[in-house]
């Protein structure tokens, strides 16, 4: 995986940019309150779902088993129902894939529905460096757009905007528009409406994600609430999905099973506004349609993890909840990860594709409090993962010095007890000396990230153990 | 093939563990061939009138609005009146369907103009393939006689579905789907559209709004007979 | 006040390394708790679970620290933690811990007689009816090991709620982090500090007297917190609060 548009090595900086952005922070309080109690409403209302998501793991352990047999077939099924399938070992290969096609059309207008993997491979500014007009029509993804900014959230592109930053862009980039208030979120989306229309009308070439590819059938599957996706695959003359090779299902039952946690987990809706199987180019008869229809499956990097510790990231769904979930997210937001995938799933995804390396911080900034796992409809351990990650770094010698005799020290003790009961009281029978009038330290040696921002505790005295020892010889 | 593909073969290949190569050649052929389905939630697991009182209660709660009429010869009249009520136009796009065609829409004060949309049609009426009680969502086969633009381009939408269409869930409807396409020779249509309520985002500041770029109101009638 | 009897099991308390060197007398709290419940309550010598090993990606030493627990367990037919996340350590993750080791079958084993405290002394010793009484208000907050590791969440409001003169008020967002996470708050304290904010000030909103959980990390952070800005919320260990022992000062707080 290139890595040219990853900054997450600036993770730290990042992060304390945004502790301190306060419209971010007014921005991402909203994520609890919404996405993510709806999930929790909707998980309720189906008592089915645990279940459900049992069942979905076992579809997707099994499809990754038999990974190669579940990707030739569907190709077979693409080809047979008069598709392309084009395959790319990264992004490079699949940017190159889409220009050819896009060249082959003459193109000049290409509408985009919501993809991730077209953010991965970076294909905007490629394809606007040969020559065309790329438009996101996802609302959030125009958004950002405007805003020359990368999506901070897996399915909710613009989450970092308050109406106020959405209303300054629009008013700057709809000079033939009324200029439109802050509030006027109705005015807004009309606006929209009406200027992305007339991209949906006018494209030559239409490039969209894929949810789910069906082995059964060669269908690919966009699930959206805009409408968006569908205008973006049936107007153009050309309808390019983008998915990477993990997205296959074996068949229409399974990926109905998958649905029913899908749209629940993201935003918690039971179905969302259009789900949509598609097949080939146009048949005979059509009023409507693409004529052609090219699926790019991208590999970049997803094959090496099959049979690693982190192989289970391939069963995500890009729901999202994880995100929604995560109290780290939740104070920081998307941007400050620095890469496309961002989350505790980015946490996973991102040192996987891109090496540790680039990306060690990721997997650090965790307090593993659990809550990603219990959310995710795939059941994806990603804890486990994220401790994974901490013990490649280890051993590969990347983990900071200063931390790793820290935990030698104490190893070193706390594998003799006896001399532990001893060691320690004697350390904090000191340390209650200074500390027990106020019982708190606002500064100590060796604890300053700590006492930065909080007071520390004293130790009351000497240790329990060393207390529990005499009492028990008296 | 190409390089591309067999490299990415290869590497996928090598990190799977697998001892015997023609089973995993079986599994997969049963599993596509099988057809099997998952867990079925409770909730449909009921009779057909039921199913169709679920059906309208789930659409309601998506924001889309429901109508009854005992027949296909009612519908001009409904559409009329539906349209009425919401201060429009009483013309639309129609598509060009034969249980569509079959209705003398000429008594009624409805314009129908048989074709695909066109991008400033207002009002566009279809015939859906089924209905799924499960989550009140409709679906709609593409076809000649069913552009499938016809669900995204005008800004109200009016789908037509019989009563005996509508289906307990998804895969009810799958099942239904396969036989009445082997039909025509054909394994499934190009589209199918899942349509469960009205465009909506929550793209800015996460309130839900409707009608960003598919219709703005769905209005499903309901034909109980035939 | 029961009585232990002959076939009453043997119980051992794992003092967990903050109560142990910060909080001795949670540890001592404990041991009350269990006493009155009719159990006789040992401390073999002992040391760290080892968490802070294995979060930090040292399996090595982790397993070295580790052990020293499997070996100071033995023997016994209930060992009792007074913090979710060293009960949860042990609990889940030593089994993964010693995976493919010699010492597996022995992880696994201390595992399943590991319990945390609230919810030992609801479910095995089925108390329901804390003598203490404490006229204040408290509120609660759970601790992602306690929610997500030990099964803990119900039982100790159990038990708060048979307090006399006790009230609890539940806070806002009380099953979020609270941003301690062992080494996270000293590798990330700015991101820490805002989570701990957050908790801080949900648990200020609720107007109660005093801050109570089952984990001294979480307690720590919090304390920290709200002690540095000058608040008048008290903050408590849950074992204290049941034992009655609020004479002592309370986390951060001293002699003046």
């Amino acid at each position: 995986m290139t890595v040219h548009h990853l900054t997450s090595r600036n993770f730290k900086e990042k992060s304390t940019a945004a502790l301190e952005d306060a419209v971010l922070q007014g921005n991402l309080l909203k994520l609890k309150d919404n996405f993510l109690a709806r999930r929790t409403k909707a998980k309720e209302s189906l008592p089915e779902f645990d279940d459900l998501r049992d069942a979905a793991v076992v579809i997707k352990k099994h499809t990754i088993a038999h990974l190669d047999l579940y990707l030739e077939a569907f190709e077979a099924s693409v080809n047979a129902s008069g598709g392309h399938v084009h395959w790319a070992r990264d992004d490079t290969e699949a940017r190159a894939i889409v220009l050819n096609i896009c060249k082959q059309e003459n193109a000049k207008t290409v509408t985009k529905g919501k993809t991730m993997v077209g953010e991965e491979i970076a294909i905007n500014p490629f394809l606007e460096a040969h020559g065309m007009t790329p438009i996101e029509t996802d609302l959030g993804e125009y958004i950002i757009q405007l805003a020359k900014e990368p999506p901070s959230h897996i399915i909710a592109p613009a989450i970092h905007k308050n109406r106020q930053q959405v209303a300054d862009l629009f008013n700057e980039h709809h000079p033939h528009l009324e200029p439109r208030d802050a509030d006027d979120v109705d005015g807004m989306l009309a606006d929209a409406r009406i200027v992305l229309r007339e991209q949906f009308l006018k494209a030559d070439v239409g490039i969209t994600g894929a949810n789910f590819l069906i082995a059964e059938t060669g269908q690919t599957v966009i699930v959206t609430n805009e409408g968006n996706g569908d205008l973006t695959q049936l107007l153009p003359r050309v309808h390019i999905a983008l998915a990477g090779i993990e997205k296959v299902v074996p068949t229409l039952e399974d990926t109905m099973t998958i649905m029913r946690v899908l749209a629940r987990s993201a935003t918690g809706q039971e179905m969302s506004s259009y789900t949509t199987f598609s097949a080939g180019g146009r048949r005979k008869g059509d009023l409507d349609g693409p004529e052609a229809f090219h699926v790019v499956l991208l590999d970049n990097g997803r094959s090496k993890l099959l049979g690693s510790p982190t192989e289970d990231i391939l069963r995500c769904i890009r729901c999202g909840c994880c995100l929604n979930a995560c109290p780290v997210y939740g104070k920081i937001g998307g941007h400050a990860y620095g890469s496309t995938y961002s989350g505790p799933v980015g946490a996973v995804l991102t040192p996987s594709l891109a090496g540790l390396s680039e990306a060690h911080h990721l997997p650090n900034a965790s307090s593993l409090c659990g809550r990603c796992e219990e959310v995710c409809p795939m059941r994806i351990p990603i804890p486990k993962m994220l401790r994974h990650f901490r013990e490649e770094e280890v051993a590969s010698g990347m983990a900071p010095a200063s931390a790793r005799r820290g935990i030698a020290l104490w190893a070193w003790f706390a594998s003799r007890p006896g001399l532990y009961r001893t060691m320690t009281s004697l350390t904090t029978g000191v340390l209650s000396l200074f500390g027990r009038k106020r019982g708190r330290f606002s500064s100590l040696p060796m604890a300053g990230a700590w006492t930065a921002t909080r007071d520390l505790a004293s130790p009351q005295g000497k240790s329990f153990q060393s207390q529990w020892a005499r009492r028990s010889k008296s | 093939m190409s390089e591309a593909r067999d490299a990415i073969f290869t590497r996928v290949r090598g990190g799977i563990p697998r001892s015997d190569d023609a089973a995993a050649r079986r599994a997969v052929a049963e599993r596509l061939a099988g057809h099997t389905r998952g867990l079925q939630p409770q909730r449909i697991a009921i009779d057909q009138e039921a199913l169709v009182d679920l059906f309208a209660e789930n659409a309601q709660a998506v924001d889309a609005t429901v109508s009854f009429i005992n027949s296909a010869g009612d519908l001009p009249d409904a559409i009329a009146d539906y349209l009425r009520s919401r201060n429009m136009p009483a013309q639309a796009a129609i598509a060009p369907h034969p249980d569509l065609d079959g209705i003398d829409w000429s008594a009624s004060t409805m314009e129908v103009h048989r074709r695909a949309p066109k991008a400033d049609d207002r009002i566009g009426i279809n015939r859906c393939f089924a209905a799924v009680a499960e989550t009140g969502t409709l679906v709609m086969a593409s076809g000649p006689d069913s552009p499938a633009t016809m669900n995204f381009l005008p800004e109200t939408h009016i789908a037509v579905v019989a009563a005996s269409e509508i289906i307990g869930s998804y895969e009810d409807m799958w099942d239904r789907l396969r036989s009445a396409n082997r039909g025509s020779g054909e394994a499934l249509p190009r589209t199918v559209n899942m349509i469960t309520g009205t465009s909506r985002t929550g793209d800015i500041e996460q309130t839900l709004q409707t009608g960003v770029h598919g219709p703005k109101a769905l209005h499903i009638v309901v034909v109980k007979e035939g | 006040m029961t009585e232990p009897s002959s076939t009453s099991p043997r119980v051992a308390l794992l003092v967990t390394c903050l109560v142990d060197l910060v909080r001795p007398s949670v540890g001592f709290a404990a041991v009350k708790l269990l006493e009155d419940a009719g159990c006789v309550v040992e401390v073999p010598l002992q040391s760290c679970c080892g968490q802070p090993a294995y979060n930090s990606g040292e399996r090595d030493k982790a397993q070295l620290v580790a052990r020293t627990m499997l070996d100071a367990f033995e023997g016994y037919d209930h060992v009792v933690v007074p913090s979710g996340s060293c009960a949860g350590m042990v609990i889940k993750h030593y089994p993964d811990l010693f995976e493919g080791t010699p010492d597996e079958a022995r992880a696994i084993d201390l595992a399943s007689r590991t319990f945390e405290l609230t919810r030992y002394l609801v479910e095995q010793c089925g108390v329901t009816d804390i003598a203490a009484g404490l006229d204040s208000t408290i509120t609660y907050h759970d601790s992602c090991s306690c929610l997500r590791e030990a099964g803990t969440r119900e039982q100790p409001r159990q038990l708060l709620g048979s307090v006399d003169g006790l009230d609890l008020t539940e806070a806002r967002d009380r099953e979020v982090c609270c941003g301690f996470g062992g080494t996270f708050a000293a590798k990330y304290p700015a991101i820490s500090t805002a989570m701990a904010t957050d908790k801080a000030d949900r648990m200020e909103e609720t107007g109660a007297k005093i801050a109570v959980a089952a984990d001294m990390g979480c307690l720590l952070n919090i304390a920290g917190i709200l002690r540095r800005r000058g608040s008048k919320m008290q903050v408590r260990h849950v074992a204290e609060i049941l034992a009655g022992d609020t004479g002592t000062s309370a986390i951060g707080e001293g002699e003046e």
